[in-house]
């Protein structure tokens, strides 16, 4: 068969040398390459306080974005759920109501949206499918949880906080 | 009494109980390691007659190696009580009458031996160095004819050993 | 016959002494042998509990005691118990005849830091480590389990190879000394050189059958965790576990305290006599060096754990019947042909 690479390495067959015999010296060398290692960079970091920084197109837990004056983008047309591969994202459209237009921006907007984070996997497509730039991964990667339910993030768990609100605060 | 009476007189108890526990258990194991016992109180037995030589090797050589073997083998035979085979009865028999017939001999023997008086003071033949001295000086040829005698042991075992190849 | 109740009281003080000291050591070995384990792995080993993680030992211990005895239903349950006990036992008894130093003078008393001075000290040992053997025999036939039986088994048969080797290798070192007693031993170094000087074949044969005694890696295979599961062991939970995990350590220590003592120079130190200082500080520095040596050896045994892998069983018993046996009669015919020749 021919190889694949230029990289088989035969291996060596031959009998053992006198000094191989002994095994001291290789142990010796064994021994020496693992006291080398007692002095070099520890590779573990102690994580919760000293955290290992993201890389700048790390794409983590979503959410919902706002405008400047504090009403959500989302308009609920289900791109992003029809854009998701591993369809995690449900959403129900409302219509808004007339003393809402602080609320929301444009005349429908998503009553429940949710992400089941079990199913994501975090390829953003979301994130480029929103015409309305409503939707965005984050640095942050989703806690640990006890139930199943708990990684089902519902719209308050996904919506920025207010910026006006932040501001009276 | 005094302290060596009655250390004496534990390690004489104990070393004959743990000598019947050696032939009454039904377990193997538990009969090993009641010998392993035994062992130990005659090298107590070794300590009190200022031999502590003897007393040290009695221990490596008997209880480290050679019981070692024993449970060894023992382990690995799966011996269990509900499977071992009933003895025949006439060999109950023969081995109560060829029992009672040992006994009958050690008596008729005892009876008529004279017994040296134990010494009163404590001998230091059992001390490594005057051991050494007397083995290599007195005994030497009984010493050598018995390592002449181990080696012919070890040879035996390994031609049945290679017997099978 | 009077009872010499003071004496009873010392021997009984520093018995107590040495054994703490031996729980000690074992369990801070614990933890040293993770943050070894640790630091060569480029990893940082336990660092939570405590500074330094120095509190670890103490939690392992605590899960130990809290966690569920159990006996296997089909195990011999004496004999199951008695294992363990028995590793413990044989464990600690070896610390009694190594001196841990020289004699301390209290209100004109002389102490004595060594339980017993016996002329036949290193027999002495070599008795007791014979019989260490059995804790984990009869712990791994009592569980009633194949991997455990096959543990003892290969236990037995490992130690006996290696007491031969280790056995032969000592004979050398006693034809110098000409004692038994290890006091004798250690106070000839102070005087003179250290034995390992006089003895380096016997040192490295008597080193590699301290680890195969001690079954440390690479001789490590009763216990060998990825093919017997745990080995001699793996029934076992609780403080029992405990206890033979912890037998390991003692012996470690207790061997490592025999070879600083054989072949360096135990308690003594370079300059040790010239240095002027009252006899009690002596001692207690004394005292320091051995245990200073006693470090450097545990950590030896550390190190050669996370670097050398594990033999396979054929392999050890070549090592033991084809090599070290006879490398030990050759070393022991050398020194007595020297020994010979610079008597006659």
């Amino acid at each position: 068969m021919q190889a694949l690479t230029d990289r088989v390495k035969p291996v060596d067959r031959r009998p053992l040398t006198f000094m191989e015999k002994l095994y001291l010296p290789a142990i010796w060398k064994g021994m020496a390459i693992t006291f080398k290692h007692i002095f070099q960079k520890k590779a573990t970091v102690s994580y919760p306080e000293e955290k290992r920084p993201f890389s700048p197109v790390f794409r983590g837990l979503h959410i919902l974005n706002r405008d400047e004056e504090g009403r959500e983008r989302c308009t609920a047309c289900g791109l992003c759920a029809v854009a998701c591969p591993a369809e995690a994202i449900t959403m129900e459209a409302a219509e808004r109501k007339p003393g809402e237009e602080h609320l929301y921006r444009e005349e429908k907007y998503a009553a429940s949206y949710e992400i089941n984070m079990l199913r994501c996997i975090f390829c953003g497509f979301c994130e480029e499918a929103c015409p309305k730039d409503a939707i965005y991964l984050t640095e942050t990667f989703a806690p640990a949880n006890y139930q199943r339910k708990g990684f089902i993030y519902g719209k308050e768990d996904l919506l920025i906080p207010d910026p006006k609100e932040k501001q009276t605060v | 009494m005094s302290t060596q009476q009655i250390i004496f007189l534990v390690l004489s108890a104990v070393a004959l109980l743990s000598a019947m526990g050696v032939i009454l258990s039904k377990n193997p194991v538990t009969s090993v390691l009641c010998l392993i016992l035994t062992f130990f109180t005659i090298a107590g037995h070794y300590v009190m007659l200022n031999a502590q030589f003897l007393a040290v090797v009695h221990i490596i050589v008997y209880a480290g190696a050679i019981m070692v073997l024993f449970l060894f083998v023992i382990m690995l035979m799966n011996l269990n009580a509900d499977i071992e085979p009933q003895k025949r009865n006439w060999l109950k028999y023969a081995g109560a009458i060829s029992g009672g017939t040992l006994l009958v001999i050690l008596v008729a023997a005892l009876r008529d031996a004279s017994m040296p008086t134990l010494q009163p003071g404590a001998t230091d033949i059992g001390l490594i160095g005057n051991l050494g001295k007397t083995l290599f000086n007195k005994y030497v040829v009984p010493f050598e004819v018995s390592s002449v005698l181990f080696l012919s042991a070890m040879v035996g075992a390994v031609v049945i050993g290679k017997k099978e190849d | 016959m009077t009872i010499d109740w003071y004496f009873i009281l010392e021997k009984l003080i520093l018995i107590s002494g040495v054994l703490a000291l031996s729980l000690i050591v074992a369990m801070y070995s614990t933890w040293g042998e993770r943050k070894v384990a640790a630091v060569i792995q480029d990893r940082r080993g336990p660092n939570r509990a405590g500074p330094l993680g120095l509190l670890q030992p103490l939690a392992d211990g605590g899960k130990l005691f809290f966690k569920e005895e159990i006996i296997p239903a089909s195990s011999h349950r004496f004999l199951f118990i008695l294992g363990p006990s028995l590793a413990m036992l044989v464990a600690c008894m070896t610390s009694a005849v190594i001196p841990w130093g020289d004699t301390l003078v209290i209100a004109g008393q002389e102490i004595s830091l060594q339980v017993a001075d016996i002329n036949i000290g290193i027999l002495y040992i070599f008795g007791v480590v014979s019989l260490g053997v059995y804790g984990i025999m009869l712990g791994g036939w009592a569980s009633n389990n194949k991997y455990s039986l096959l543990a003892s088994v290969r236990a037995a048969s490992q130690i006996i190879s290696y007491e031969l080797a280790m056995g032969l290798s000592l004979i050398a070192l006693l034809m110098l000394t000409g004692s038994l007693s290890l006091k004798d031993i250690v106070e000839q170094q102070r005087h003179g050189l250290w034995n390992v000087v006089y003895q380096p074949l016997g040192f490295l044969i008597f080193l590699v059958c301290a680890f195969a005694e001690c079954n440390r890696t690479p001789f490590d295979l009763p216990e060998a965790e990825n093919e017997l599961n745990g080995g001699y062991h793996l029934e076992y939970s609780s403080m029992k576990l405990g206890f033979y995990l912890f037998a390991e350590y003692i012996n470690m220590f207790v061997s490592s305290a025999l070879m600083a003592s054989l072949y360096f120079g135990g308690y003594s130190f370079p300059g040790m006599d010239s240095l002027g200082l009252p006899h009690n500080v002596v001692t207690i520095l004394g005292f320091l060096a051995l245990f200073l040596k006693i470090l450097v050896f545990l950590f030896l045994f550390m190190w050669v754990r996370w670097t050398i892998p594990r033999f396979r069983y054929d392999q050890l018993m070549r090592l033991g019947w084809n090599v070290m046996i006879p490398l030990a009669l050759l070393n022991m015919l050398i020194t007595g042909a020297i020994v010979l020749f610079r008597q006659g």
